[in-house]
């Protein structure tokens, strides 16, 4: 008889370590689910969802999407190019417009930090953070994580070094608000330009050699180069970065342990990761898209199934 | 509360037998029929059946899973606390196969529905009977009745039915709670 201690998820900042082990119990259940020949659950079947998406999205809105309707709740999306917010409607107006077709919950991605909390304030339905600006993106974090304790058994004690732009990251910051939840000893790693100055005091340690970065972790989480929230040069050219900082299989092959690759999508291949890792046996990018979808189920399950 | 025992000792075990021979009556070898225990409470008393058919039959294989019934309940969003979802582990092909569905209380029918709603995700049985432990007459919901049962009650809303297993509580038996007047 749990239930999570937040109406919303905004962030990961709003999760205790039982609302996150809640989180990964239930997504263990939805993930059989997900591997049975008839792969959906009537839970969610009064229940509408809108996906909100006012910035570019493959993997999170597709699998938002499939989550909800692998709990048959129903459906809408709206994607804001195609929207009245370029006729110039607010944000509140269009969701409460949204709203009033009732409308129960909402799965929101904006340019903007801060979005989903202000939204959360100044409208009814429940809000979920499909990433809001450099903020976070919690359900891309619990998923994270998730992986690595169905790769490792427990997240707890584990060495996990994210890698790249961290500065424009709401991966990053997410991940490493979760998986220091959860007991894990985390490293950025990546040119100074793109680490935020005080990165310390969230405690995880700072690295900007590449090679020993791996040599330290279990787990490399190696992050795409944000160029869209990029307004000034922070290096000199991508090849440059490619070169310090781009993982490729004779840097893989020179260590002395296997490490566990990891990116959240979309992979600039050659950039910051070469195909063949990508593609290596060492690689979980595609089990992480897998659990993305019974990590989504569980997160909208649980909110829904709050007492209203 | 007041406690009334209905069964122990004994005459649980015997109960627990005499379920057993009325399934072999129907299903012979079992070699064309499972067992299905619904998580949480019924899962003891399908393991114990299991048990107990093996013994009587040995040799045979008796297929026996566990299956979670949280997201097909009817009362989502309904109930005052959340529930949370326990392991299904059904390893075995459900097709064309009988199935015995078992469950330590029935009363007013709805996780028999939700069960055999979730069996069905698992495919198209051949037949579905239902085995329950303790039937609470004259209280269902639904028109559902069991094909076995152990006991039967009489009893009124208030009062809880309980049955405990030694592997998890200590000791075989089943009581019948009441609020104290």
């Amino acid at each position: 008889m749990a239930e999570l201690s937040t109406r919303h998820l905004l962030g990961i900042k709003d999760l205790n370590l039982k609302d996150i082990e809640l989180i990964f119990e239930t997504a263990d259940e939805f993930k059989s689910v997900l591997n049975r020949p008839i792969k959906k659950v009537p839970s969610l079947r009064d229940v509408t969802i809108a996906n909100i998406f006012f910035e570019n999205s493959t993997r999170t809105r597709l699998s938002f999407e499939l989550a909800e309707k692998r709990l048959s709740a129903d459906v809408v999306n709206f994607a804001a190019s195609s929207s009245s917010v370029s006729k110039g409607e607010t944000l509140i107006d269009t969701v409460n417009n949204i709203l009033a077709m009732k409308v129960d919950m909402v799965v929101m991605r904006h340019p903007y930090a801060g979005a989903g909390i202000f939204l959360s304030k100044h409208v009814k339905a429940q809000i979920v953070n499909a990433g809001d600006g450099a903020h976070e993106h919690p359900t891309q974090a619990l998923l994270d994580a998730f992986s690595i304790r169905e790769k490792y058994g427990d997240v707890a004690g584990k060495k996990v070094a994210i890698v790249g732009d961290i500065l424009h990251s709401r991966v990053a910051l997410s991940n490493i608000l979760c998986l220091k939840q959860l007991g894990a000893e985390v490293m950025v790693c990546g040119p100074t330009t793109l680490i935020p100055k005080y990165i310390g005091a969230l405690g995880v340690k700072v690295e900007h050699d590449l090679l020993k970065a791996l040599n330290w972790c279990d787990v490399a989480n190696m992050l795409r180069i944000q160029l869209e929230r990029q307004d000034i040069k922070y290096f000199p050219s991508l090849r440059e970065y490619s070169m310090l900082y781009g993982l490729n299989k004779q840097i893989l092959d020179s260590l002395d342990k296997e490490i566990t690759i990891m990116h959240p999508g979309p992979i600039n291949r050659g950039v910051e990761i070469t195909s063949d890792v990508a593609d290596s046996k060492q690689s979980i990018i595609l089990d992480q898209v897998e659990n993305g979808v019974a990590i989504r189920m569980a997160v909208l399950y649980l909110l829904a199934g709050q007492t209203q | 509360m007041q406690n009334l025992t209905l069964l122990d000792g004994q005459k649980f075990q015997i109960t627990i037998q005499r379920l057993c021979r009325q399934l072999i009556e129907n299903h012979d070898d079992f070699s064309n029929s499972v067992l299905i225990g619904t998580q949480p409470r019924g899962i003891y008393l399908a393991k114990r059946v299991a048990e107990e058919l093996r013994k009587i039959l040995p040799g045979k294989t008796i297929l026996q899973g566990d299956l979670d019934i949280t997201f097909y309940r009817d009362d989502f969003r309904r109930r005052e606390s959340q529930l949370v979802p326990n392991q299904t582990r059904i390893d075995f092909i459900i097709e064309d196969k009988k199935v015995i569905l078992i469950d330590d209380v029935l009363w007013t029918g709805r996780t028999i529905r939700a069960a055999m709603d979730g069996m069905l995700y698992f495919g198209r049985p051949q037949k579905m009977e239902l085995l329950v432990f303790v039937d609470r007459r004259y209280s269902r919901q639904l028109p559902i009745e069991a094909d076995y049962v152990g006991i039967e009650v009489d009893s009124i809303a208030s009062q809880k039915v309980v049955v405990s297993w030694k592997e998890t509580d200590g000791e075989d038996k089943i009581v019948l709670l009441s609020e104290a007047k």
